[in-house]
């Protein structure tokens, strides 16, 4: 098991890379803790597998180093750096029983037969394959082979990093269940340091410790779920993590209070005056439907129901702001404002969050 | 305009793909396919297009039998999980590509290519070929390439599972829209119930080969007729656990005895299988008359808004979903609350027996 350091780490696909948008991977320093979980989750070209090639070993950075418990892996081959890899689609080999398959790493490293065919029955009962271990690997199911690529991925205690690209792509919803679950419980279990790449926020965010959220190259937050839900740093992690995402309003803000079109709406915080494009942002389990005159006017475009909740879509002055309600609960005619837990709104200048100087009456 | 399978079947070396099947499904419709991989939704997609003939039954278009006819002879268009366009055509091109081979004429095509791309937001890109676009934009293109030849039935086979999570929950806020203006009859197969909820219309549950069950899709979600419509429809998975009703007490799997609450009071005495909803899970009591459930927790998976925790009730492995970010002991008891409104009880041959009452209310 390893901590992983990524020092002055950057990457461009170009020889000589010249503008900002020449580099996949800008510039960035950060030390992963030995034994966590992280994801790293970002829309597609956002440099992801990018990062995620460079700590395998598949693509060697343009400038930095990629250190392993403090060692210098940059130039290391994939193959010296210790690590289980897990792709989008499955890698095994047809003629072989799905037994071999599972058992094929640890035999190559010269493992007992004994401990072969403990790991192997333990990786089996978890991917809950158990009774097709004397199967051919050829004509199994896609997620079938799948779910053999994952376990042979996972069948090794001793590896220094576990990295999935995306594992969890062609399985059903169903099975994903069982399988993010499964690989939950094996990291408790065992404490390995693994990196899950995703571009879905529910398998990242119920998969790691941290996630890194990436956009454009850059990490814009790492944090835990929950600090990515409640005070995302940047307005993409606010889009990109919650469905639907962060509602945004532009807005002026002075000390504690924020003015949207001429509506005031109070803050938990004494923001100052912040400069530059100024905004406040309120998730939509945040946004209450009410009657009466308090709070924004707007119109209720479209109501979906979601089954566990219903999504409230509405239309305030050209702006799209979503409420997200119960699912028994009646929205009635009368309901024609939108009010906002002063708690979850957060300011943003320039796209940034903003840190409020104090806070007012709230627990932070 | 309507389509309608009669008794169609289809058989593929002795492996019945689709079991016997009825379905009529009408013009201005959104109609899901909902279901696992391999329950027969590109199956039956197939036979609604003519790329497929059925073993037995027919198939009817306005009233007339179309069975056996091929896909170029019927007013069909199809779009699938790969976006599929042209690539050395540009995006007009593409999408006018169909209507010239219809023989329409440049003004009509030049109309109606615009039209479309305005609809599907191409129009920035229509002088650009499609790898030169997103992932998303690709599709879009694929997308209104079937829709500008307005034909009667558009067929999607998963037409946002190479998406990214965003751009799909961008798109599926769209095809509602879209089809609301086109007037086609819509089948759209996805194996995410969240999916189909958004889409609304109307949805099919298909399970091994079988529609289990067509209606309007919230009636579909929350009125299941079995526990097979219920197990598919449910993401996380529904929770089932086994009832015993004895008298006045039920005996729950091969834990607790409780007096029977609610609609379980009218069953008769025998053994079921009850389910929930994993978002119907509680940790606190809230209303008066609750079932209270001694389980173990194993795994709690964290949203940021909610808390999902996986259960494991004397045996049974249950999942609840739960309003928050909970802090709590992992490996330990934990006591968790169910209204019995939200409990559907099911025959031990899955038919339901007793609907969940807050469904019926609502």
């Amino acid at each position: 098991m390893a901590k992983i350091t990524l020092d002055n780490l950057a990457h461009s696909y170009l020889a000589r890379p010249v503008t900002p948008e020449d580099w996949a991977l800008k510039e960035m320093n950060h030390v992963w803790d030995d034994g966590e979980a992280y994801a790293l989750l970002g829309a597609s070209g956002c440099g992801k597998s990018t990062l995620l090639n460079i700590i395998s070993g598949l693509l060697r950075p343009s400038q930095g180093r990629i250190l392993f418990n403090d060692v210098d892996v940059t130039d290391q081959a994939t193959a010296g750096r210790n690590i289980a890899q897990v792709f989008q689609f499955p890698v095994v080999y047809d003629t072989m029983t799905v037994r071999d398959n599972l058992a094929f790493p640890l035999r190559n490293r010269g493992a007992s037969a004994a401990y072969v065919a403990q790991r192997v029955e333990a990786i089996a009962r978890m991917i809950g394959m158990e009774s097709e271990l004397g199967h051919k690997a050829r004509g199994l199911t896609a997620d079938a082979k799948q779910k053999i690529s994952l376990g042979r991925g996972m069948v090794r205690e001793d590896v220094n990093a576990l990295l999935f690209d995306e594992p969890l792509t062609v399985i059903d919803p169903h099975m994903k269940w069982e399988l993010r679950t499964q690989l939950k419980a094996l990291h408790h279990q065992f404490g390995h340091t693994m990196i899950y790449v995703t571009h879905d926020q529910t398998e990242a965010l119920t998969f790691a410790d941290k996630v890194v959220v990436m956009h454009d190259g850059r990490v814009v937050q790492m944090g835990t779920p929950q600090e990515l839900f409640e005070r995302p740093e940047h307005t993409f992690v606010g889009y990109f993590i919650g469905s639907p995402g962060m509602n945004l309003l532009d807005a002026e803000v002075t000390g504690a209070q924020a003015v949207v079109q001429g509506t005031e709406i109070a803050l938990a915080g004494d923001y100052g005056r912040p400069a530059g494009r100024v905004q406040i942002g309120v998730r939509p389990e945040f946004v209450r439907l009410v009657a009466g005159d308090e709070g924004l006017l707007v119109k209720v475009v479209r109501i979906e129901d979601v089954g566990r909740h219903k999504i409230v879509r509405c239309d305030f002055r050209g702006v799209e702001i979503n409420a997200i309600v119960d699912e028994g609960a009646e929205i009635s005619p009368d309901m024609t404002r939108v009010s906002f837990d002063p708690a979850a709104v957060n300011v943003y200048a320039d796209d940034w969050r903003v840190t409020p100087r104090s806070l007012i009456g709230v627990a932070a | 305009m309507s389509l309608t399978l009669e008794g169609v079947t289809k058989v593929v070396n002795g492996r019945v793909h689709i079991h016997p099947t009825d379905l009529t499904l009408e013009g201005g419709t959104m109609n899901v396919l909902l279901g696992p991989t391999l329950a027969g939704k590109t199956s039956l997609m197939r036979l609604m297009a003519g790329l497929d003939v059925p073993q037995t039954g027919r198939i009817l278009w306005q009233g007339q039998d179309v069975t056996g006819l091929r896909v170029q002879d019927r007013k069909v268009a199809m779009v699938y999980q790969q976006f599929i366009n042209y690539p050395s055509m540009s995006v007009y091109d593409n999408i006018a590509s169909p209507l010239r081979l219809m023989g329409k004429t440049a003004l009509d095509i030049d109309a109606a290519v615009r039209k479309t791309a305005d609809l599907m937001q191409l129009t920035p890109m229509l002088d650009r070929r499609p790898l030169e676009l997103s992932g998303g934009q690709q599709q879009r293109c694929a997308l209104a390439r079937a829709l500008v030849k307005e034909a009667g039935l558009v067929l999607l086979d998963e037409p946002l599972a190479n998406l990214d999570y965003k751009l799909r929950e961008e798109l599926r806020a769209e095809i509602p829209k879209i089809f609301e203006a086109a007037g086609s009859i819509f089948v759209y197969a996805t194996t995410e119930p969240e999916e189909a909820l958004l889409l609304g219309g109307n949805t099919a549950t298909l399970w091994e080969g079988r529609i289990t069950q067509f209606g309007p899709t919230p009636q579909v979600y929350r009125q299941p007729k079995d526990a097979t419509t219920a197990r598919v429809f449910s993401n996380p998975p529904m929770n089932f656990l086994t009832l015993t009703k004895s008298g006045a007490r039920i005996l729950y799997g091969k834990g607790q005895s409780a007096p029977a609450i609610g609609s379980l009071m009218s069953l008769g005495d025998g053994t079921y299988v009850a389910g929930f909803r994993p978002n119907h899970l509680d940790l606190e009591q809230r209303a008066g008359q609750m079932l209270v459930f001694d389980t173990r927790l194993n795994v709690t998976e964290i949203t940021g808004s909610e808390t999902f925790v996986h259960l494991d009730h004397y045996g049974e492995r249950w999942v609840g979903l739960v309003h928050g970010v909970r802090d709590l002991k992992l490996a330990a008891p934990l006591r968790v609350y169910l209204d019995p409104a939200h409990v559907y009880v099911f025959g031990q041959d899955g038919v339901l027996v007793a609907p969940a009452a807050y469904a019926m209310a609502a």
